[in-house]
């Protein structure tokens, strides 16, 4: 604490202006350094990029298609089936890889609209204050309680989701509040700062100065809340493939679970066919939230142990 | 404290309120004729369909004014009637689900206040204890990352199919009856460990990082470093550290119990536990909506009903929130 | 002599290197003197308080020794310091408004710690409750939760928790720098009057507010980037200081009815070298209009007249 003090001490602006230029590049090799340094992030991180590269190129290493029936019915893994197949006499392995690139994809996309809409309402309402705020915050409050899952089965239940990116954006749309509540909490604590009422005394306009002046100087609490919010969506969007609410045409790791799990694969100890996408599915999460948490302590040097 | 718990139930009441109209909205919200719709879905034949499009507007009351259907639904409602199930010929919804929550219930609430327990105990000693930390923290956070239905799957596989030592389906055992016995406490019990099981490891895995993570923030604060200088003993301080970390602890209890219900239900449907999970899965097997939308409203009601009690033990917990004034 | 401090190096660890908060500092404080300890933020004077009573994870005891009653303190030992602190050391932490947890109620964590430290409550109860009156507290703060206290209502319930048991050494840490000019003035004469009837043998006030020590302390001890610069009694550091930086730092104080904000426009120019990699010699000479060619050598802690030393070749040169 005395050190940060020393170097930006009392008058002469000259002094102080000097290393103002200086700062943000020491600051930044230094979040490189412990992000470098930090174990849970690149854990988290390679884990992440991984799978991440194995959705992008794994489909490349296999001519089967997910939805091909082969013959062979329930076999385990082999040469010619890596991961084995199911009953019908689907490979898994090529089940797996489209399923990884579904979880991705759903949420990347669910994030960013639940990201959105938590950035929307959350500076809305802590930049205006007042009614504003009173009538935001009772709607997140609202949205909060009800169990997002219950509303996207009853939802998808009605609206036979076809697609990917309308099960991403039907989740992007319940799962914000939580965000909202959080950027709304941090915006607060920004706007009584001087460089916001600087901005304002100048006329700037309410939005630009969240753009300008609030959001970049939370983009790190905004990025670990994608980031959350990216592995919750995964997690939402599984439990609905496997109800039987996700798109049917598109390959995913929850259809998988499903369809095994109607066809008996527990009973009939196949096991290969459920677990491939179990664990890939906790190996995204996982690695998200463990890269959350690093850098979380790569971000707030209180967290850090030294 | 009144008003804090006034606040709250005004919220709980306009929550509920909103979900009733999500509820009666939706299937009207669809694009075109909603029954035409369900009916194509249902591929039934042309005569069968002609009687069901009759059976179906009736039901949904739907050749009546719009604020008239609403006002119906609500009334339906207050006489615990959310129409007759599709899927259980004869059935009426309130009672299929009246069956099916009890089994639920005993899933859910054994598992939420447990792993609940558990998992902030384990985190606060994990907090800056490095051996502890170093083991109970990555096995969190695969628990948390887990979906419940997969968990479920795998402790199915080994405890079930391999080795054998509990049941892979059911809530009891076939030739038994319901009814209260030593027998079927026993049959019930032995049913109920792996799913139940299920919904406390994911759970626990939350929780302890949580703590965790908010201990450590407790013990940097203020009160914590003057206790230590004056000499107060670790064990002292991380009882404070406990004691205030555990509030927000338990706003997560409140927010987190939406993701647990979702859990039991896909829990339920891999082990063929008779409760709510189970019936939502055949209700969207067979396009039965009036039962979709009755449990989707009892899910709501418990889940309100259950943020309540956890205002109340906040209060009770929270000097805060009892002196009059602001809590967080 | 209370409190014996001898070549005292306490550094902090960064990713950057060791800070050099206090670099070799050496000063005594008698039985019943109320030391303040003065100077820019920064340069050293809390990491030096807060070293005789607690290190925290990045403050590393490099040299020096302490000495309490003539008794050597284990500084590096965290647990066998526990034996000194509350009942032989105790601190006013610079953030009493958050000192005490918020989910307990006053008189509860005065039991709780004290027990802890194997004092019945009961055997002190009597006392605790004459001093909270003698803050001009009554009993019921110890039947309320922290936040049911105004802020001044805190910062006299710590000084009363902190001084309970008659400690020999209070280390009061930037306990004004909150408040308002009425209660700092206050706060201040507790200071005092804690100390006249014998509730703390010597206190060490940190503070960078020479006004108020001007109130109360007996002697004033001006520290400049981790080194000390000047020792006196107060009117002397005062009325006759020998230091440059000192000298400087006294006339940049503001004549009565000046504010704060105005006095810090006129502050002395220029800043305080980087205690990562302080330069050699004296540190203040970049900033010090009397500096020579000497000055590029460690300045000695010379005794000028009794009860005054001072580092500086100009000014005080040793014999």
């Amino acid at each position: 604490m005395e050190t940060t003090e020393s170097t930006e001490t009392v008058v002469a602006g000259t002094v102080v202006a000097k290393t103002a230029s200086a700062e943000p590049q020491r600051k930044r090799s230094e979040t490189l350094y412990f992000a470098l340094r930090n174990k849970k992030l690149v854990i988290g991180l390679s884990l992440v990029l991984f799978l991440l590269l194995f959705a992008i190129f794994g489909p490349m290493f296999t001519d089967k298609d997910p939805f091909e029936f082969y013959e062979a019915y329930g076999e385990p893994p082999s040469k010619e089936h890596w991961f084995g197949t199911t009953s019908p006499g689907q490979d898994v392995y090529a089940q797996f890889v489209y399923g990884l690139r579904s979880s991705f994809i759903v949420g990347a996309v669910a994030g960013c609209v639940a990201a959105a809409i938590g950035m929307a309402v959350g500076f809305a309402a802590g930049y205006r204050g007042g009614v504003v705020d009173e009538i935001l915050t009772m709607l997140t409050n609202v949205v909060l309680v009800i169990p997002t899952i219950a509303v996207l089965i009853i939802v998808s239940a009605y609206l036979t989701v076809g697609s990917l990116l309308w099960e991403a954006v039907l989740i992007g749309v319940t799962s914000w509040p939580w965000a909202a509540r959080a950027i709304r909490a941090q915006t607060f604590s920004l706007v009584s700062r001087d460089f916001v009422s600087l901005a304002r005394l100048s006329g700037q306009s309410g939005w630009k100065i969240i753009v300008k002046e609030i959001a970049p100087n939370m983009s790190s609490y905004l990025f670990l809340t994608f980031i959350l919010l990216f592995g919750g969506s995964i997690l939402i969007a599984a439990t609905l493939d496997f109800l039987g609410l996700g798109p049917v045409e598109v390959m995913s790791l929850g259809l998988m679970l499903n369809v095994s799990v109607s066809n008996s694969a527990l009973q009939l100890g196949m096991w290969w066919w459920f677990v491939a996408p179990g664990v890939g599915i906790t190996a995204i999460v996982a690695g998200l939230y463990v890269m959350n948490v690093g850098l979380d302590e790569v971000f707030n040097p209180r967290l850090r142990r030294t | 404290m009144k008003w804090y718990l006034a606040r709250k139930l005004l919220l709980y009441l306009l929550t509920f309120v909103v979900a009733v109209t999500i509820d009666w909205a939706i299937p009207r919200l669809m694009p075109g004729d909603p029954v035409s719709g369900l009916i194509a879905r249902l591929q039934a034949d042309p005569t069968a369909a002609q009687e069901m499009h009759g059976y179906y507007t009736e039901s949904f009351g739907l050749d009546e004014p719009l604020w008239r259907q609403y006002l119906n639904f609500w009334l339906g409602l207050f006489h615990g009637d959310l129409g007759p199930s599709i899927a259980y010929v004869g059935s009426r919804v309130t009672d299929l689900i009246k069956t099916a929550i009890p089994y639920t219930l005993a899933l859910l609430v054994p598992a939420i206040v447990l792993s609940y327990i558990a998992g902030n105990r384990v985190g606060a000693m994990a907090a800056r204890r490095k051996v502890l930390d170093n083991t109970a923290l990555p096995v969190s956070y695969v628990l948390t990352a887990t979906p419940y239905m997969w968990l479920a799957l795998v402790l199915a596989y080994i405890f079930a199919f391999r080795w054998q030592v509990f049941p892979v389906s059911g809530a009891y055992d076939f030739a038994l009856q319901p009814e209260w016995s030593w027998e079927f406490a026993k049959s019930f019990l032995y049913h109920w460990t792996l799913p139940f099981l299920t919904l406390f490891l994911v759970s626990f895995g939350g929780w302890a990082i949580g703590m965790r993570n908010l201990i450590i923030y407790e013990l940097e604060a203020d009160y914590a470093n003057y206790l230590q200088d004056l000499g107060a003993p670790n064990r002292l301080v991380r009882r404070y550290a406990y004691r205030n970390a555990v509030l927000p602890q338990m706003s997560g209890l409140a927010l987190a119990l939406g993701a647990v219900v979702g859990g039991a239900l896909v829990t339920e449907i891999v082990f063929g536990y008779p409760g709510v999970g189970s019936l939502i899965i055949t209700a969207i097997q067979n396009r039965d909506y009036f039962l979709l939308q009755g449990i989707f409203l009892f899910i709501i009601l418990g889940v309100l009903i259950a943020n309540f009690i956890v205002d109340i033990a906040y209060v009770i917990v929270d000097p805060r929130t009892r002196t009059g004034l602001q809590g967080s | 002599m209370s409190l014996q401090v001898d070549n005292l190096s306490v550094y902090y660890r960064t990713l950057r290197g060791e800070v050099k908060a206090v670099d070799g500092v050496t000063f005594s404080i008698g039985d019943g003197e109320i030391m303040g300890l003065a100077g820019e933020s920064g340069c050293g004077k809390s990491t030096l308080g807060k070293s005789l009573i607690r290190l925290t994870g990045r403050m590393r005891h490099v040299d020096g020794k302490v000495a309490l009653d003539d008794e050597t303190l284990p500084l590096d030992d965290n647990r066998a310091m526990d034996k000194y602190r509350f009942k032989r050391i105790s601190i006013v932490p610079q953030y009493a408004m958050s000192a005490l947890t918020p989910t307990r109620k006053v008189g509860k964590i005065i039991e709780e710690l004290l027990e802890s430290r194997g004092v019945p409550y009961e055997s002190v109860r009597a006392e605790l409750e004459r001093r909270l009156s003698l803050v001009g507290l009554s009993q019921d703060v110890l039947g309320m939760y922290p936040i049911e206290l105004s802020g001044g209502m805190k910062q006299r319930t710590v000084m009363v928790l902190s001084t309970l048991l008659n400690p020999a050494l209070l280390i009061a840490d930037e306990i004004t720098s909150a408040l308002d000019v009425s209660t700092q003035k206050a706060v201040a004469e507790t200071l005092v009057e804690f100390r006249d009837r014998g509730y703390v043998k010597s206190t060490i006030v940190i503070t960078h507010d020479l006004a108020i020590l001007y109130q109360v302390a007996d002697s004033i001890l001006v520290m400049y980037a981790g080194r000390l610069a000047e020792k006196a009694p107060a009117d002397v550091i005062i009325e006759s200081p020998r230091h440059p930086y000192t000298q400087l730092l006294i006339s940049s104080l503001p004549e009565v009815g000046v504010t704060y904000a105005e006095n810090r426009l006129t502050g002395i120019p220029g800043r305080p070298p980087p205690l990562l990699d302080p330069p050699k010699g004296c540190r203040f000479r970049h900033r010090c209009p009397l500096a020579f060619d000497k000055c590029v050598e460690q300045p000695p802690f010379v005794e000028v007249e009794p009860n005054h030393r001072v580092a500086c070749w100009a000014t005080a040169p040793p014999s």
